[in-house]
């Protein structure tokens, strides 16, 4: 039995959060998710559809003219039911993003972007520079920016006044599956900045999702947590359920933590 | 004939093509790509007024999988 064969309530519960709102757009759900790395295109959407996630981040690529590789995308997600997040993912110049940027709003969905402009191949670490200097060119263009970004609070700064609409530090490198590095950091941009802060990347299981959303943040982004599980439609509900709880608790407000123990029953009353 | 540069490959076309008749020829629906010639994204409109020259640089690309 797969989770898409029965239903998987586990929702927030109605009032107690207001919607993730971006440049207007409102959204239910805090998860955002990719769609790269599927076994299947099938595994892909069931994922997608048990994540409850609105929003899902694509790739803009050369059509393969030799047809022996990837299928469009849009054959098998329907823009209708998710919104689409283009990405300038692959790109190591501010240039090259707002190329890819501008060929990804040509597509004619929306005015969204998922900038990201990588300047070391091995971590995979984002170039600062080049990031606050396509997101200035294209917030100017009326892109709706969200900058992916390291957990660097005055970079995140200086993305906020460049016009973007979302600020989006790492919870690791991308791919690494290493869960929130540094949790303070995160708490501290989000302290600092008044437009959405959603942390993408480095999520690997559940837990770090729920660690996230702890932190204040109004959002988490993730795709290899979920297409790289064994079972990604399952890891897809486990990671909507820790989204929801981890801002549950954040909206609930943590106990203060005592590096003591404190009894949780009286000590009065005991007998001799 | 004349010699083109399509998605990072040399494609030699008759004359007289225009961006919408090389897509269908090479069975691509337009509807689905964004077409840039010479670094210039093109709306779907032109795409019948566009006649391929000698040396063109045409790149056409569409959405897969991302993170």
């Amino acid at each position: 039995m797969t989770l898409t064969e029965f239903d998987m309530p586990v929702e927030m519960p109605k009032g107690l959060d207001s919607p993730l709102e971006l440049a207007g757009v409102n959204f239910t759900s805090r998860l955002i998710v990719g769609t790269g790395k599927y076994a299947s295109n099938e595994i892909m959407v069931d994922a997608i559809r048990a994540s409850a996630a609105e929003m899902v981040t694509v790739a803009v690529r050369r059509v393969d003219l030799d047809r022996t590789k990837e299928e469009a995308i849009l054959h098998h997600l329907d823009p209708e039911e998710f919104f689409l997040l283009a990405n300038t993912a692959g790109c190591y110049t501010a240039e090259d993003a707002i190329r890819y940027a501008r060929l990804a709003r040509a597509a004619g969905f929306n005015e969204f972007v998922k900038l990201e402009v990588i300047g070391d191949d091995k971590t995979l670490l984002p170039d600062v520079q080049h990031t606050i200097e396509a997101a200035k060119i294209l917030a100017n263009e009326g892109f709706k920016v969200m900058a992916y970004t390291n957990d660097d609070l005055v970079t995140a700064l200086r993305l906020e006044d460049a016009g973007c609409v979302a600020v989006m530090p790492l919870a690791s490198p991308i791919g690494s599956g290493l869960g929130v590095v540094n949790p303070y950091f995160i708490r501290e941009i989000k302290r600092r900045l008044e437009v959405p802060v959603i942390v993408d990347a480095g999520v690997g299981t559940a837990s770090d999702a729920c660690i996230t959303m702890e932190q204040g943040v109004d959002g988490v982004l993730m795709n290899t947590a979920l297409a790289a599980a064994k079972d990604p439609v399952q890891m897809a509900h486990a990671m909507k359920c820790a989204t929801i709880s981890g801002r549950l608790a954040f909206l609930a407000g943590r106990m203060t933590s005592h590096e003591i123990a404190v009894p949780s029953s009286p000590k009065v009353g005991m007998l001799d | 004939m004349i010699q083109v540069r399509l998605n990072g490959k040399d494609l030699s076309v008759s004359n007289g093509h225009t961006i919408r008749s090389l897509l269908q020829s090479i069975e691509i629906n337009p509807l689905g790509v964004v077409v840039e010639l010479n670094r210039e994204i093109l709306t779907r409109d032109a795409y019948s007024d566009l006649e391929i020259k000698e040396g063109d640089k045409i790149e056409v690309v569409h959405f897969v999988g991302g993170g």
